[in-house]
């Protein structure tokens, strides 16, 4: 066939441009910003943008509020990280030993939740746990003293009460959408492994907790690994759910690593130098995780 | 050698003989499926339970809403709150549901269509050919889709400011659209991979075109992979989130999750209008869910799993 060398390349060519446009030039340029003073001046035009070297790194190091901020982004991603990983497995398991019926129900209602957008279900969390109206506050203000502590639910304000409240909210929507996902995939994996092997183990004796043990973890260890991988990667660059839930950055004690850096560039005055460095370091953190992703894609022969 | 293995396991008939016939097994065995099924009644009406409450607050009047003791359901069940996000009381300045629908449908659905046009030629080219960088672009895109969006835009809209393009829908689609790109080339490239090569040589040395082996053979085929994939830019362009916020500037330029969360933020939050336009803006991709929904899972662990 003629053209049979350049072919791909021309096939190529409009994936590549958009992505390189698009994608990777602004990823460079994240990095050239945090290497810059740029400010509103700049912004606007009135002062051309000037090397500032490593000033905005050595300004985020030594700042309170970024060691804050990453904490809360670390802490959340192990929190929500753990228990849709929990969640989703158990969902999975439940789901593989139900009847048709029960199973089509419980697949149907984890469907919905999957589906539902993300602004959506951070938005009916917020109205779920609203001060005026929201009916965990009314729940928990019935609930006894000795089982939800002494707070005085009945108006509790979860969005402006400190980060513990707000990221339970965060953790509950996150967790609502998330683990659908998981569950399916497990559930998919259980189906893979021979009914037999399971068969065998419960008539030696085995109980469930050294079924899953010895028999399905290890055989869904490859689809676990990447489920874990993505859903590290998912959870710390989380965005819209604490951007609404927190409050549309009202609540500074409130901001994970996301939140800051999107504040420092956008809210008044503008930093972009700075903000472009806390971008940076989410970045940066984020692909070294991808690395693991992608190398455990590889080995599993995704390229082939 | 073989006695004391016959010994070891000779518990194990009796056990399984007693689970099959024992009257105490059967009554545990029954006891074990009635806890089963309960956990799963459980499990799926706390999944169901925040859906629900969004429909069920949607159709309450304010008076329910706000009541002190809650109504699981609507005892007036009233329209007003639909009514009021249609007509545009509910965002003030008149500005209906319809025009922020609109702008969501047109950036989403072109965005769809260009995303399938062009991850179509890169999965074809990805596929079928074997060349220098093959690997590598796979790989880039494995990381690409990792970047996350709440970095990028940042330079963005620094790009989009001086090109005069902020505050522009067709800018946001072809942004969308690219955003799209990487998971769908590399769904795509499973299903063109798995059309037999033969049929295009057998075209080829009927004297087919290029143009025809393609239009002809190769895309009637990877129609189903098409949609499975344009299904992922959909959601991906109707739930965008921070670009959105970042660019839109004119109110009546939002689309629907801006306008959501616009209103979300108010002092005094309407909660019935909120919840009532919260519910027609999930209902599409609820309605893709279920169209695909078997393809769903497939899809996506095929993408980090391969199957």
């Amino acid at each position: 066939m003629r053209g049979r060398r350049t072919a791909p390349y021309l096939l190529l060519l409009p994936a590549l441009a958009a992505i390189g446009i698009i994608l990777l030039w602004p990823t460079v340029q994240i990095l050239i910003y945090s290497l810059q003073n740029f400010g509103e001046p700049q912004l606007i035009g009135t002062q051309p943008a000037t090397w500032a070297g490593g000033s905005n790194f050595t300004a985020i190091l030594s700042d309170p509020e970024f060691w804050l901020s990453l904490r809360t982004s670390v802490i959340f991603a192990a929190v929500v990280v753990t228990l849709s990983l929990v969640a989703g497995t158990l969902a999975g398991l439940l789901l593989n030993r139900l009847g048709r019926r029960m199973a089509t129900f419980v697949s149907g209602a984890a469907l919905l939740a999957w589906a539902t957008p993300q602004v959506t279900s951070s938005v009916i969390f917020v109205w779920l746990f609203d001060p005026d109206g929201g009916i965990a506050d009314w729940l928990l203000s019935r609930m006894p003293h000795w089982l939800v502590g002494s707070t005085d639910w009945s108006s509790f304000n979860w969005t402006t009460s400190g980060a513990l409240p707000a990221y339970t909210v965060v953790t509950l929507a996150v967790i609502w959408t998330s683990f659908p996902f998981i569950a399916v995939t497990v559930l998919a994996g259980l189906k893979s492994i021979p009914a037999e092997l399971f068969e065998a183990a419960r008539v030696d004796g085995a109980g469930p907790f050294r079924v899953f043990r010895k028999i399905t973890y290890p055989l869904l260890k490859p689809i676990f690994l990447v489920l874990l991988l993505l859903s590290v990667i998912w959870d710390f660059n989380i965005f819209t759910q604490t951007y609404i839930i927190t409050g549309q950055l009202g609540n500074r004690d409130e901001y994970n690593l996301g939140l800051y850096s999107y504040s420092q560039a956008f809210s008044l005055p503008p930093n972009i130098g700075l903000g472009s460095a806390l971008a940076l370091v989410l970045t940066v953190i984020l692909l070294v995780v991808t690395a693991g992703y992608v190398r455990a894609s590889v080995r599993q022969g995704a390229l082939a | 050698m073989t006695a004391p293995t016959a010994t070891a396991r000779r518990p194990v008939p009796e056990r399984s003989r007693a689970a099959l016939t024992g009257r105490r097994p059967r009554a545990a065995r029954r006891a074990r499926r009635v806890a089963l099924n309960g956990t799963a009644l459980i499990v799926g009406l706390i999944t169901l339970f925040p859906i629900f409450w969004m429909i069920s607050t949607a159709f309450k009047p304010a008076t329910e809403i706000y009541s002190l003791t809650p109504h699981p359901v609507p005892e007036h069940p009233t329209l007003g709150n639909f009514d009021s996000v249609i007509n545009g009381s509910a965002a003030g300045q008149g500005l209906s549901f319809w025009i922020f629908f609109r702008n969501s449908i047109l950036v989403t659905l072109i965005a769809v269509l260009l995303a399938a046009a062009v991850s179509l030629l890169a999965a074809v080219a990805v596929a079928r050919f074997r060349f220098r960088f093959r690997s590598s672009f796979l790989i880039m895109l494995l990381i690409v889709q990792m970047i996350p969006g709440n970095a990028l835009v940042i330079p963005l809209f620094i790009d989009l400011r001086a090109a005069g393009q902020l505050d522009s829908l067709p800018a946001l689609t072809v942004l969308y659209a690219t955003i799209a790109l990487p998971i769908s080339i590399w769904l795509l490239r499973n299903f063109v991979a798995t059309i037999p090569r033969d049929l295009e040589e057998a075209a080829a040395i009927d004297g087919a075109s290029a143009a025809t082996i393609f239009w002809r053979i190769l895309f009637p085929l990877v129609a189903p992979g098409l949609v499975a994939t344009s299904t992922f830019s959909f959601i991906t362009a109707w739930n965008e989130f921070v670009f959105a916020l970042t660019y839109l500037q004119t109110p009546s330029h939002y689309t629907l999750p801006i306008y959501i969360q616009y209103f979300t933020g108010k002092a005094t939050a309407d909660w019935g209008s909120i919840m009532a336009a919260s519910t027609l803006y999930t209902i599409p991709p609820i309605v893709f869910f279920l169209i695909i929904q078997r393809r769903i899972a497939t899809g996506l662990v095929a993408g980090a799993v391969k199957g």
